[in-house]
């Protein structure tokens, strides 16, 4: 039976589509779920896509974590379901206090569309249980505000506990100490800023966004 | 009050005379105001009009020619693709981020007034030297607009162009293009029938922002003092737009609309008038119906309002209910305005009337004369002084004849955009298969409903040269559409529609309307010759500053089609070993209009002549062998000549080159049009070169692709790290490290 995948959509959120389409390509089932909807169903993950929930107002998530959805989404990683936010999504899982930190503006105050070359840095989370730790993943980011931030104690957490999923090789936000990605204690719950969904096709440039998406169907069916 | 009211209005005492004669009794200010921004030059084409229609506009492909929101073609596998050009040269030098992001959000909506799902904008962009303080300023800025606003509306920015010149430094251009796809069926045009029939306005409240900005700010000059003209520039909200789109898109899937209508320059009175007088009705407009941003607004302050994320659609009575509930779910504000009315059959059409709840009709008149009756002017023209229309050559300012230093001269021409276009998502979709910084752009082509992929792309390419334009702006219109199709040529594409953003200086010198029909017509033999039809465009004039007109700059958009598409095109590359080739004739001697006399301060002279048959040809081989993943590189020669072209793959590659058979800097800097450059494996440089002997196209081996230096023999000898440097380091040099805004 194959994976039904719940993908976020806010007002201003614009990766639903290409969300829905990686989760197709590896056969599973997309389903939208509008930021009003009080539960997320019966699905078996959920992707909290990029764009620009509310128009970023205020500061990107701030006002998304307000949405009915996203309690849902808390019960349902508080269940342990596996959910991933990627880049708005992964914005609006810190305002949501899903993940720690926060993303603030760019150093060099400039959007960046680029390609990255990203480490993965630990296999035992639901987006690289399928990679291998140290693999170099081929993954174009696409933000204003991916400069990850934290507390010292917090960065000291998530060093120790190792929970630094993804790190830059060549850091082009600012995050501190390369962060692309971490997760939640549990480990079920990953926030990163590039985009897996747009490298899932050679003509396009890049297949490496499959195995961190296929990670996420693995576990989706456990 | 010393002047009249018309006058105030931009109005000519003879168009007013007209309008009172229109109307049969003396216009009254609100009536003033509607006809004061339909007739102006923006929107009324009244000095081009005469001239575009020389332009071929039919082929079996087009669905809807110029004269819509937009030009849509069939494209075959039950889609069709909307595509449109646009200007917004005037709220970009008064306020560039405003302007530009106004100017995205503004195509925008005439993509999906046409059904269509906009896939992708492009932003060919002209500006004042880097030098120049404020020029840097207006950069940023418009960068910063694109950026924050095609971004966050969710519209990838997938190409475009970048140009930095004197010409530009009181008077920069931001045009904007944007493509859409649709399933055939889906087509709507934007007119209003069914009497009893309700007019809905959908989107942001109506405010004080914008009013009259196509009459006062985008159909006169600019001077220093102009600053004072801020208030005529809109405002954009990308939020509401995306909420916009998204609602717009769901009712036409609903099939809830009967017309629909963007409201853009001219506001209200525009789309309420262009709708009635398409569809042969008349309209009533109840004004005080209209959601407002502040109180204490004019009527004809609400009817000329350009505020921004506006659409008009017509409804039927019995669903509206379900209009508004879908809406309602995009938080998008609808509000009933209108309700179309019968108009007398014949050709006078319907009449447009103005009524407000408590005071009344406070205008009546024929929908239709607020287009139809513009005026048309066939303005004076003649060629500037010194210009021989029979040599088609100019006198020659400051004659260069020597080049002391061929490689400084050919370094200090490269530049790299993406300092510009690593600020724009150009990837949303997953449709980019080659992305901005290339030659041409090539999105995949799926169906807009279901996803599915069809095997093909869409080429697409923007392209200007007002430095050739300026020495004759027939010739290097042609050659403009030609070098065109080659960047649609080097990633496999083939042309299938074409239009155009005409931007030149006032209208009312003689030397610029000379200007602008010689372009026309340029533009009409080339697009005749090619079998590529016109299907939209869009003319921006009073590009000037200070009685300075800027150089004639007409800017295409091209749209292809690659019909197999298995393997992304190499693009501007060179492969260690693979041996240089250029496909096409040997160039003109010739240096006039190119980048290099520029740079030397020469202007005049005469161009180099465009055979269209061998041109057609050289496009086609090199479609073919692109198609064929025949070649490991391939990249036109156009601005920078030979030169140039070789150097920037050197740059994208950083794998140096050694050219030889360039005699000179007149051979290395010819933009001598018709030929590319390929990169080829030496096992196949026999099965390329057969390619091209069938299809009788001449070919020049010049050289061979490897090492750490760019060496073209007794010119130049420079290291490929110097030549990287150069090229990448122009725009990060100059431009700022912090943006003006957003």
């Amino acid at each position: 039976m194959s994976a039904t995948v719940g993908v976020v959509v806010f007002p201003g959120t614009n990766c639903e589509f290409d969300s829905a389409d990686a989760v197709r390509l590896l056969g599973a089932e997309p389903r939208m779920l509008w930021h009003q909807n009080r539960t997320v169903g019966d699905v078996d993950a959920v992707i909290v896509p990029g764009g620009f929930a509310h128009g970023d107002y205020l500061r990107p998530g701030a006002i998304a974590r307000f949405s009915p959805v996203m309690e849902a989404v808390a019960e349902f990683a508080a269940s342990g379901g596996p959910v991933v936010g990627i880049c708005n999504g992964f914005q609006v899982l810190t305002e949501a206090g899903l993940l720690p930190g926060a993303l603030q503006k760019n150093a060099g105050l400039k959007f960046v569309c680029a390609p990255a070359a990203l480490r993965v840095e630990t296999t035992s989370t639901v987006l690289t249980r399928d990679a291998s730790v140290g693999d170099i993943l081929n993954i174009p980011v696409n933000h204003f505000e991916g400069n990850y931030t934290c507390s010292p104690e917090t960065l000291a957490e998530l060093r120790s506990d190792d929970r630094i999923v993804l790190r830059y090789v060549d850091n082009p936000n600012g995050s501190v100490d390369d962060i692309a990605g971490i997760c939640n204690a549990q480990r079920n719950v990953v926030g990163l800023m590039p985009h897996p969904e747009r490298a899932t096709s050679a003509l396009l440039g890049s297949t490496d966004g499959l195995v961190l998406l296929g990670s996420l169907l693995a576990a989706a069916t456990v | 009050m010393s002047e009249p009211v018309h006058r105030a209005l931009g109005l000519t005492d003879d168009e007013a005379r007209q309008i009172d004669e229109i109307l049969g009794r003396p216009a009254n200010h609100l009536e003033l105001a509607m006809y004061s921004v339909m007739w102006s030059e923006h929107c009324s084409y009244k000095s081009s009009r005469i001239h575009l229609k020389r332009l071929p506009t039919e082929a079996p492909w087009v669905l809807v020619g110029p004269g819509e929101n937009a030009g849509v073609i069939d494209v075959g596998d039950g889609i069709a693709v909307a595509i449109r050009i646009e200007s917004h040269n005037h709220p970009s030098a008064i306020e560039p981020y405003q302007g530009a992001a106004t100017g995205a959000g503004g195509i925008l909506r005439d993509i999906f007034t046409m059904g269509a799902r906009p896939i992708a904008l492009m932003d060919p962009l002209r500006f004042g030297p880097l030098d120049d303080p404020r020029s840097r300023w207006i950069a940023e800025g418009v960068v910063s607009g694109i950026s924050g606003y095609g971004n966050s509306v969710g519209v990838p920015t997938v190409g475009g162009e970048v140009v930095f010149d004197p010409t530009y430094q009181g008077n920069p251009l931001v045009n904007v293009l944007c493509v859409g796809v649709l399933p055939v069926e889906r087509l709507v045009l934007g007119q209003a029938s069914g009497v009893g029939n309700l007019a809905v306005l959908l989107g942001s409240s109506t405010g004080r922002d914008g009013i009259g900005g196509v009459s006062v700010l985008a159909s006169a000059g600019f001077d220093d003092a102009d600053t004072d003209k801020r208030p005529s520039v809109q405002v954009g909200d990308p939020f509401e737009e995306k909420r916009l789109i998204e609602a717009c898109l769901e009712l036409l899937d609903a099939g809830l609309v009967v017309g629909i209508q963007d409201l853009g320059g001219a506001g209200l009175t525009c789309a309420t008038s262009e709708t009635a007088s398409r569809g042969g009705v008349g309209m009533d407009v109840d004004v005080s119906a209209v959601p407002r941003r502040e109180a204490g607004m004019e009527a004809f302050e609400v009817m000329t309002s350009e505020s921004q994320e506006r659409m008009l659609a017509i409804v039927e009575p019995e669903g509206l209910e379900a209009v508004l509930a879908i809406c309602d779910r995009w938080e998008v504000r609808a509000a009933v305005v209108g309700t179309v009315t019968a108009g007398p059959g014949g050709s006078d059409g319907g009449r447009l009337r103005i009524v407000d709840a408590e005071a009344g009709v406070l205008a009546d008149v024929p929908a239709a004369s607020l287009h139809d009756a513009a005026p048309l002017y066939d303005r004076p023209r003649h060629a500037p002084t010194g210009f021989n229309e029979d040599t088609r050559t100019g006198p020659v300012t400051n004659p260069a004849t020597s080049c002391d230093d061929p490689a400084a001269d050919l370094l200090a021409l490269l530049c790299d955009p993406s300092w510009v276009f690593r600020q724009y998502d150009h990837q949303l979709f997953l449709n980019t298969v080659v992305g901005p910084g290339g030659d041409g752009t090539l999105l995949r082509l799926r169906h807009p409903d279901t996803g599915a992929d069809t095997g093909r792309a869409l080429g697409l390419t923007t392209d200007g040269n007002h430095r050739w334009c300026a020495v004759d702006p027939r010739v290097g219109t042609a050659l403009i559409v030609a070098e065109a199709m080659l960047n649609l040529a080097v990633v496999g594409a083939s042309p299938l529609a074409l239009v155009n953003c005409l931007n030149f200086g006032n209208p009312e010198h003689p030397e610029v309307m000379w200007q602008l029909s010689e372009s026309v017509d340029g533009m009409a033999d080339a697009c005749t010759a090619f079998g590529v039809p016109v299907v939209g465009g869009n003319v921006s004039l009073y590009n000037e500053s200070n009685g300075v007109d800027i150089d004639p700059t007409p800017v295409i958009g091209l749209l292809g089609m690659v019909d197999d598409l298995t393997v992304p095109p190499p693009g501007p590359r060179l492969t260690d070993g693979g041996r240089l080739v250029v496909i096409g004739p040997a160039p003109q001697r010739e240096l006039a209009g190119s980048a290099w006399a520029a740079s030397k301060g020469q202007r005049g002279g005469g161009l180099p002549s465009l055979d269209f048959g061998v041109h057609a040809d050289v496009a086609r081989t090199v479609a073919q062998l692109i198609g064929g993943d025949m070649v490991l590189g391939a990249h036109d020669v156009g601005e920078g000549g030979l030169g140039v072209t070789v150097a920037e793959m050197v740059a994208h590659s950083g794998v140096g080159a050694t050219v030889a058979r360039v005699s000179d800097h007149v051979d290395l800097f010819s933009e001598s049009p018709s030929r590319v450059v390929v990169c080829v494996d030496p096992e196949r440089l026999t099965a390329v070169l057969n390619v091209c002997e069938a299809a009788g196209v001449e070919t020049t081996r010049i050289g061979v692709a490897g090492g750490d230096r760019l060496a073209v023999k007794g010119l130049v000898d420079v290291s490929v790290a110097d030549v990287v440097a150069a090229w990448r380091g122009r725009l990060p040099g100059a431009l700022g490290h912090g943006t003006t805004q957003g």
